[in-house]
């Protein structure tokens, strides 16, 4: 029966309005924006997708949604669920909320060995808070799995698996054998929304809850400081072409760029 | 001690040339102080080794062998981890390409370290580095410190400066096998397919035109491609129109795309969500078509149009096409 590890987590929203995210930078982090639930980091519910449509054509697959992170992930984890991943596990500990990426990991490292044997992890090209982009290869170095990073399709057959990756003038395929890791893109396609059904059914779902002491961590080792956080000053003096039409200022426009070399 | 930095330098695919990003990553070395190696890992880059010298290399670590033809992460990491436990370096660099993007967090977790991704600002507190990055998709910036060695680090393309080329500076050159066993390599590239563009590279264009949902599909593309060959430009897109197929996936700008610095970039139908920016926030003279006057966009662009890109760009374009023929 193949297994398939969804490293998931969640975060502030970031399709809401930029106007409205601030960050308090004595404490070094940003401030939730009032009325906008976090979301399941986007790669993240696209790494399901990936691992449904495995399981849709091998359908004894197990699919195991895996995150760490406070109490409030665990809707993330029965979102995960809804869309039609089998089990949750969720590592929640006050003592483990300030991992940093390779923290992170290693916790994840050691729940999937505790979990048991696994085929393919799938985890975010990046997690869309910090767009860091490490904890996928970090977690195959850990595990000493081989890892392909950024794909947008992945089959697993026959103890291999076979993914696509996207390249910045193209893509890739590329073979590794099971078990290994994979990091997934957006190129894949949208994530599948849960049915009422399934919000249903998840709801009723056990999730299974670890702490640090279940995985013989007693706090995270980090190996990165965070020094400062900040909004960067973007704004600029727009000149704004005013015409009596839009075709008079698409005139002008063009004319002003002239007079500024630009064209 | 650790002590230099360590730059793993990139040629461009099949060789032959430096890659635009090494010159910028040595660059980012010089501005550390210290003696700056470069390490160039593939097949047929032995010969580019003198033109790191000339971008401020102070030593050149050449490693060319067939192994190494196309990038495959299983050996380069093993080669690169070889490299940097001999030199045992206090900063490691790379570009956040396809390529430092897969290796550095690999490279970083067998070295016990950890790796600041896609930074934009590099410096040296002592013998801290201080590595800043943006970060929630480009709406914030954060500053790390690493507690491990090397401090390891990518570079955000064409953020950094590359040094004067000094042909008559030259570079001590070290040549090392590649010592790749057949066991080391565990994935197997099956096949590669480039997504052709035509004309004028989106990532060397003086002139980008860029189009978004706002052109309400695909056909919209049209009118901005005929613009963009006026201008001697190329195309991009946002994220939102090539999940929908309106355009090639190569043509992306922004945060998980590409970073363009055009002196000009028009940019049509597009909202200016901060992942889009995050690939624009070296261009200087950002022109934004949109009918939307709240819309993000106006925040970053010099000059803007509110209206409906329909009726703009067809006046827009003819009147361009006669002041280039005046
Ligand atoms: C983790 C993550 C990574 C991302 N990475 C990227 C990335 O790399 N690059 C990227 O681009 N996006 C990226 N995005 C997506 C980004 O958040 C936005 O969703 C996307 O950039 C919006 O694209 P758009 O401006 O084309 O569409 P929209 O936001 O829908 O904007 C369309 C605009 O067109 C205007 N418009 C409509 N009709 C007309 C008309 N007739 N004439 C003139 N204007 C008109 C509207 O006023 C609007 O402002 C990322 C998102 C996430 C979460
Ligand atoms: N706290 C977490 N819990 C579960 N998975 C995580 C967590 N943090 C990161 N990941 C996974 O690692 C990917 C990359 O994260 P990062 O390296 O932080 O950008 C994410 O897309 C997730 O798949």
């Amino acid at each position: 029966m193949p297994h398939i590890v969804c490293c998931v987590k969640q975060v502030p929203d970031p399709e809401a309005p930029a106007s409205q995210f601030k960050v308090d930078e004595a404490a070094k982090k940003v401030l939730p924006i009032p009325g906008i639930q976090p979301v399941p980091s986007q790669f993240d519910t696209i790494g399901v997708e990936a691992a449904l449509r495995v399981k849709d054509k091998v359908a004894d697959t197990t699919i195991t949604i895996l995150s760490l992170g406070p109490d409030a992930y665990r809707d993330t984890i029965k979102h995960c669920l809804a869309m039609g991943a089998d089990e949750g596990v969720h590592i929640n500990d006050p003592a483990l909320n300030e991992a940093d990426h390779w923290a992170t990991a290693e916790i994840l490292a050691a729940a999937i060995k505790k979990i048991g044997p696994v085929d393919l992890i799938i985890c975010g090209r990046q997690a869309v808070d910090w767009d860091m982009g490490v904890v996928g290869s970090t977690l195959a170095e850990l595990m000493g799995f081989p890892v392909i990073t950024i794909v947008k399709e992945v089959q697993m057959e026959g103890g291999k698996v076979t993914a696509e990756r996207v390249l910045l003038d193209g893509f890739e395929t590329v073979e590794a054998p099971t078990p290994c890791v994979v990091t997934v893109s957006n190129e894949l396609g949208e994530p599948r929304y849960p049915q009422l059904r399934q919000i249903m059914q998840a709801a009723r779902k056990e999730v299974v809850t670890m702490t640090g002491s279940d995985l013989g961590i007693d706090g995270a080792k980090n190996r990165i400081n965070l020094e400062a956080l900040f909004v960067p000053e973007t704004a600029v003096d727009t000149e704004f072409i005013e015409a009596d039409s839009a075709k008079e200022a698409g005139e002008q426009l063009a004319v002003r760029l002239r007079e500024v070399k630009l064209i | 001690m650790p002590s230099g930095v360590l730059v793993f330098g990139e040629a461009v695919e099949g060789g032959g040339e430096l890659a635009p990003v090494t010159g910028e990553l040595l660059g980012a070395a010089k501005s550390l102080g210290g003696p700056v190696t470069c390490v160039l890992l593939g097949a047929g880059v032995e010969d580019l080794a003198k033109e790191c010298g000339a971008f401020g290399a102070d030593k050149v670590i050449v490693v060319d062998d067939e192994v190494l033809k196309d990038y495959q992460g299983d050996a380069y990491v093993h080669v690169g981890e070889r490299i940097c436990k001999e030199a045992d370096p206090s900063v490691v660099l790379f570009g956040q390409t396809a390529i430092g993007r897969d290796m550095a967090p690999r490279l970083a977790a067998r070295m016990g370290t950890a790796v600041a991704m896609d930074c934009v600002e590099l410096s040296l507190d002592g013998e801290k580095l201080q590595a800043s990055r943006s970060c929630y998709g480009g709406s914030a910036r954060a500053r790390y410190t690493i507690n491990g060695m090397p401090q390891m680090a990518t570079l955000r393309a064409k953020v950094f400066d590359p040094p004067e080329r000094d042909d008559s500076r030259q570079a001590e050159v070290a040549k090392q096998p590649a010592d790749v066993s057949a066991d080391v390599i565990r994935t197997r590239i099956v096949s590669r397919r480039k997504e052709e563009v035509e004309g004028v590279r989106l990532e060397d264009a003086p002139v980008v035109v860029s189009g978004g949902r706002g052109l309400g599909g695909p056909e919209g593309f049209q009118p901005l491609e005929e613009l963009a060959e006026i201008l001697g430009g190329a195309v991009g897109a946002t994220r939102a129109v090539c999940d929908m197929g309106w355009y090639p996936v190569a043509a992306q700008v922004g945060l998980t795309g590409k970073v363009v610095t055009p002196d000009l970039y028009i940019a049509v139908g597009i909202s200016g969500a901060s992942q889009h920016m995050a690939g624009i926030s070296q261009v200087k003279n950002i022109v934004a078509i949109n009918k939307d006057s709240d819309a993000n966009i106006f925040q970053a662009a010099r000059f803007g149009v509110v209206g409906d890109w329909k009726e703009v760009v067809p006046a827009f374009m003819e009147k361009v096409r006669e002041l280039k023929a005046e």
